[in-house]
């Protein structure tokens, strides 16, 4: 598959090619050319940390939807030693915008919930761009409840352009959905765990996002509505959404000077769509991390915390004056 | 003077909608012409075609709670500008013309009150401050009412208004959705009831946080009630929608609201589900006086 380029790596990706030519082209002639490589390696690096250390807010987004960005199931498949799917709110149907299952990571057993993007066209349609019905709300927590019977421990993987908003998503309780899962997820006497991997819009994010724990990779963003959706109601122009980042203060980095966030998982050099695998290690080692603390929390005191932890969020002005 | 505002109102549409000083207003349902005081009298409801206008958060509390009942609580709280958010306009110098204009500190009004000498918590949300919408505030308001019907045990009424989640507080106003939710929860897991009330239009958000979490769901008739915006909806599967789709008929068919009852009988239904849920009647003074003189007479 063709690389997708934003156009702000484009000058690394360029570089990137032409020492993997070199490269290649040293190996198959037999021509020593390490000198000029290391040069353009280091070259390479230092351009790669000039570019993502000073990323906008807006290319922190571009980051956080790209094409190749690992989903959900990607990051389940590496993290995982075995993951059994359900499907089903058991009411009206599946919806595959959201993916909820079991399954363990090393010897951690976890119900693990997350929304769900598609890489091609026909997986994206599959998937609706990983836009919920209420049906996956419910199915999420349909799987979050079984986990808490079970006393397993609960993950919740964010990326959602938004919940959908259509005719039948209403008609079926839309609302409804996310605000049962926001009271229900608020007293599960389980460890849950959230983690923004991606795209984290709104109502459609949280309804899978109410936790004893919050954290966000590094290039993701998170708030109440999506830059293009805050830029057409602000500017009447959803091309001004580079501007509605910056208003909202949407990246990792806004979410913890908020007092929102609780860590900032770092991603591979570049992105985490340049390395799989390497993401999914972090990521997997940031989950084991959390929940062996959260593990030792017992129910009440956790779920008490938990109503604590969201009830100090927000800044407001007590005074008199 | 009302018409040079409206150019430069940029995001605060519920501006246009403020209701001029005149004496006759036009219902918005069916457009007969009515005399301002005979609809304060009827409750802001058409009196030709039972619209429910929309009603100022302080005429819910005169006519649902006993007159002088009301103790408000929080009204000081304020909203702050912590994102220090710029579009056309300073969120900061909105939320400043907004107090003024208003006379409130914010979208919505808690407090203690009694309906029929049932004591309750009671919340109500007013449109006209910056659509309703739900900020710190709204959330933190929210969030100690419902701290206030658990200590003192006492059911829990909010009146829903609002346009969704304040955009000009980002990320802290979407956690108020969980905020909200997460008392809500706590204070049904003791036990104790949480009435409900939506009214025109409830959208966003508070739709999917407070609004739907009632022990009972109580809609106005024909209020606009849904997660996303007609409009937003209209754009994005590029048809009309359905007739009568997201009102309270609407969702009452499909489900998801209880009851629907009208202004008029709004109280004494609400009276009757506080003597169901088996909520203790407290007399005022002047009736506890009235009972205790009674067997001397």
């Amino acid at each position: 598959m063709d690389r997708f380029v934003l156009e702000f790596e484009r000058p690394l990706i360029e570089l990137e090619k032409r020492i993997q030519g070199m490269k290649e082209y040293s190996r198959d002639e037999d021509v020593e050319m390490s000198e000029e490589i290391a040069k353009l390696e280091e070259k390479a690096l230092k351009l790669s940390k000039d570019i993502y250390t000073k990323l906008t807010r807006w290319q922190k987004v571009q980051l956080a939807r790209h094409p190749q960005r690992p989903y959900t199931l990607d990051h389940i498949q590496r993290m995982t030693r075995f993951f059994i799917e359900v499907h089903g709110d058991r009411a009206y149907g599946d919806d595959p915008a959201i993916v909820a299952g079991f399954g363990a990571i090393e010897d951690e057993h976890v119900v693990i919930v997350g929304h769900q993007k598609g890489r091609t066209t026909k997986e994206k349609l599959y998937r609706n761009f990983g836009m919920p019905h209420p049906e996956g709300f419910r199915k999420a927590l349909k799987a979050m409840k079984l986990g808490s019977k079970f006393h397993r421990p609960i993950v919740c993987l964010l990326d959602t352009p938004g919940a959908h908003p259509g005719i039948g998503a209403e008609e079926r309780g839309q609302a409804e959905a996310i605000a049962r899962n926001l009271f229900e997820m608020s007293h599960l006497p389980v460890p849950i765990l959230v983690i923004v991997i991606g795209e984290g819009a709104s109502g459609g994010a949280l309804g899978i996002g109410v936790g004893d724990r919050l954290l966000m990779l590094e290039n993701t963003w998170y708030s109440v509505i999506s830059p293009e959706g805050c830029a057409a109601i602000l500017w009447r122009d959803s091309a001004r959404a580079d501007l509605a980042a910056d208003a909202m203060k949407v990246t990792s980095q806004d979410l913890l000077d908020m007092k929102i966030l609780d860590k900032i998982i770092p991603e591979p050099a570049g992105g985490a769509h340049r390395d799989h695998d390497k993401a999914a290690a972090i990521l997997k080692q940031a989950i084991l991390e959390e929940l062996e603390q959260l593990k030792q929390i017992p129910p009440e005191i956790l779920i008490e915390n938990r109503i604590e932890k969201f009830g100090k969020m927000g800044f407001w002005d007590e005074s008199y004056t | 003077m009302a018409w040079f505002k409206r150019s430069s109102a940029g995001i605060a549409p519920q501006e246009k909608k403020e209701l001029p000083n005149g004496l006759w207003l036009k219902c918005e349902k069916c457009d007969e012409i009515i005399y301002q005081k005979e609809l304060d009298r009827n409750l802001w409801v058409c009196l030709k075609c039972g619209y429910h206008m929309r009603m100022k958060s302080k005429m819910y509390i005169k006519i649902l709670l006993d007159d002088g009942s009301f103790e408000e609580f929080n009204a000081h709280i304020k909203s702050v500008d912590a994102l220090k958010f710029k579009a056309q306009k300073r969120y900061q110098d909105q939320l400043k013309t907004t107090v003024k204009n208003t006379g409130m500190n914010d979208a919505v009004i808690t407090g203690f009150g009694k309906i029929n000498s049932y004591p309750v918590v009671f919340c109500v949300m007013d449109f006209s401050f910056i659509g309703g919408s739900m900020g710190s505030v709204v959330g933190e308001k929210i969030a100690q009412a419902t701290k206030q019907s658990i200590e003192k045990k006492l059911p829990l009424i909010i009146i829903s208004a609002s346009g969704g989640a304040r955009m000009m507080e980002g990320a802290l106003s979407l956690m108020q959705m969980a905020k909200t939710s997460a008392y809500i929860a706590k204070l049904s897991d003791l036990g104790l009831p949480y009435i409900s009330i939506i009214t025109n239009p409830t959208t966003g958000g508070v739709t999917a946080s407070y609004s739907m979490l009632g022990d009972i769901i109580i809609a106005e008739p024909g209020a606009l009630i849904g997660f996303a915006g007609p409009r937003v909806i209209k754009q994005t599967i590029g048809q009309d929608l359905p007739e009568g789709f997201q009102t309270s008929e609407f969702l009452l068919n499909h489900g998801f609201i209880d009851v629907i009852f009208t202004r008029t009988e709004m109280k004494e239904k609400l009276t009757l589900l506080l003597e169901f849920f088996g909520c203790q009647k407290e007399e005022t003074d002047e009736s506890q006086e009235a009972s205790e003189n009674s067997p001397n007479e």
